[in-house]
């Protein structure tokens, strides 16, 4: 095995027991706007998706499938964090008044 | 110096993306959480951009222009109480980019080995999870029935292309595949997510839409491992680590076991024993009783479901706790993990009727309180306050860890009519002395009671 490969999965095992721990501590009021932030998260593959349409050895089809993954995982982005915003936006304590 | 800047850019993205689960699990920090997570993605873009292997932008900036032209109107023309639906189909987009990328790079560079493994997990759970994401959306929306779909060999049929699949990878990764290989094995991938899904019924989407936010997460660290990507591994990681939590949080809730959910065969519950109780004498009240009944309580328990939301009744529940509040009555929430249509469903339809979280409790909470109450209010709930469940081995959701609202001296329970809920199960609170059933919509129900509560004495 490679020691980037090593690498790579000490760095998965540590974000996984990383995550189970933040997310533990996450109150259940907050569950939906957990979610749909790590929603948001998860467009991160919006980085793979800018290197195969950016790359200056892309096939036509490459480019094509590009196209549609970095416009598909923007539209996962932008809508993930302004839900879990507007959700964010109406929690609060007694006798506050909305921003 | 851009060569270490984009190194430097991932860095503050991995960072920023982790504060911002940090920051999430109280309602005081949350919405830093979110800016938080906003600026590490933005560092994640814009270092991918400054890539030397990235030559050309024209083509992505019309991915991003696009993507945000159609993700801002998604996120704020949708009405709130659509809000499960809008994640379901929000993940779906995701998982497709996630599952695309990775058909465009087998088809690039056509690699073996240990790289093609990482791809087609990302292929895999990325195809399944988009076209499961659509069914779990249509079934929200209502455009596919609600209820579970099941034929006989369900299982078999599903674990059976499931193995074909997985036997298609396996050649595709040893490298002397056929080229219809990949493409049958994405179509299968595509198929697998439909069929899973299915089965599942309403009540169950709280644990299905968790799961698939695992897999949307899993599916984005396996593309960590294709292109030795860090980030992507610590963002894929995260997410795959919170999905996999609330699934199982979701699970406890229902008192399913975790390979019951990972294999997709539940949402199957059938109708109980119940049905020949059906007979038995309920008594029913108007809303002039309800509303005095309530006037004369010190505390009041309210218990929302699903039929709260279906109603829209949260602003006329908000009304009617500001008038018993004003009156001096104590008005509390009791939230059940699995109540609504996604986790937490309850907590954001309260809180957009404008009722402080600090009113809104968890389960384990305010269990105790109920021997203590005068009135539970039941509001569109049904198997979540099943006393059943505590006792009855031959029920279906015998063992579910339930709200014990049996326990206060009146339980009121607002109902369009005696039918069963979605489980099927009939539920003996409902024909309990304490009981008092109030037929009608929610929301008018609710509505009357706040018209009859001033003069009530």
């Amino acid at each position: 095995m490679s020691t980037e490969i090593e690498l790579s999965i000490y760095v998965f095992i540590l974000a996984g027991f990383l995550g189970l721990e933040l997310v533990q501590r996450v109150s259940p009021l907050l569950h939906s706007p957990l979610m749909s932030l790590t929603n948001a998260v998860s467009a991160i593959s919006v980085v793979g998706a800018i290197l195969i349409t950016g790359s200056g050895e892309a096939t036509v089809l490459s480019k094509v499938l590009g196209v549609v993954a970095v416009t598909f995982s923007t539209i996962n982005i932008v809508a993930g964090f302004l839900i879990t915003d507007r959700m964010l936006k109406m929690f609060r304590k007694e006798g506050k008044k909305a921003k | 110096m851009t060569e270490n800047f984009w190194q430097f850019s991932y860095l503050v993205a991995a960072v920023t993306i982790i504060l911002s689960i940090k920051w999430l699990n109280s309602p005081a920090t949350a919405r830093r959480g979110v800016h938080a997570g906003q600026i590490g993605m933005l560092f994640a873009i814009i270092g991918t951009l400054l890539r030397h292997e990235v030559v050309s932008f024209e083509w992505v900036a019309v991915g991003l222009v696009l993507g945000s032209g159609i993700g801002v109107p998604l996120a704020y023309l949708m009405p709130m109480t659509a809000l499960p639906q809008l994640t379901a189909l929000s993940h779906a987009f995701g998982a497709f980019a996630a599952a695309l990328v990775g058909t465009a790079e087998y088809y690039q560079h056509a690699p073996t080995g240990f790289l093609m493994g990482a791809l087609v997990v990302e292929t895999l759970l990325g195809f399944l999870t988009a076209t499961a994401s659509v069914m779990a959306f249509g079934k929200l929306q209502e455009l596919v029935p609600t209820r579970p779909m099941t034929y006989k060999g369900q299982n078999v049929v599903n674990f059976g292309l499931l193995a074909f699949a997985v036997f298609l990878a396996g050649w595709v990764i040893e490298g002397s595949a056929p080229a219809w290989a990949f493409p049958t094995f994405s179509g299968l991938s595509l198929l697998f997510g439909v069929l899973l899904i299915l089965p599942i019924g309403g009540g169950d989407m709280p644990t299905v839409i968790a799961l698939l936010n695992s897999y949307a997460g899993m599916s984005a660290a396996a593309m960590g491992f294709a292109l030795n990507n860090k980030l992507l591994i610590i963002a894929g990681a995260l997410n795959a680590a919170s999905g996999f939590i609330l699934s199982v949080i979701m699970c406890k809730a229902m008192n399913r076991s975790f390979t019951n959910v990972l294999f997709g065969a539940f949402g199957q519950v059938q109708a109980g024993s119940g049905a020949a109780a059906m007979a038995r004498p309920v008594r029913s009240a108007t809303p002039e009783d309800a509303a005095s009944i309530l006037a004369n309580a010190r505390k009041v328990i309210v218990v929302p479901g699903y039929g709260m939301a279906v109603a829209q009744a949260q602003h006329k529940v908000r009304e009617l706790t500001d008038m018993l509040v004003k009156r001096g009555v104590d008005v509390q929430f009791a939230i059940h993990p699995v109540a609504g249509r996604m986790p937490g469903h309850m907590n954001v339809l309260l809180a957009e009727a404008d009722i402080s979280y600090e009113r809104l409790h968890e389960m384990e909470d305010i269990n105790s309180d109920f021997s203590e109450t005068d009135v539970a209010l039941v509001i569109g709930a049904n198997d979540v306050v099943n006393p059943a469940a505590r006792h009855d081995t031959t029920s279906p959701i015998y063992g579910m860890p339930i709200l014990d609202v049996d326990k206060a001296t009146t339980v009121m329970v607002i109902k369009r009519s005696m039918n069963p809920g979605f489980a099927g199960i009939d539920n003996e609170l409902y024909y309990d002395s304490r009981t008092l059933m109030l037929f009608g919509d929610a929301k008018q129900f609710v509505a009357e009671i706040v018209k009859e509560l001033p003069k009530a004495a």
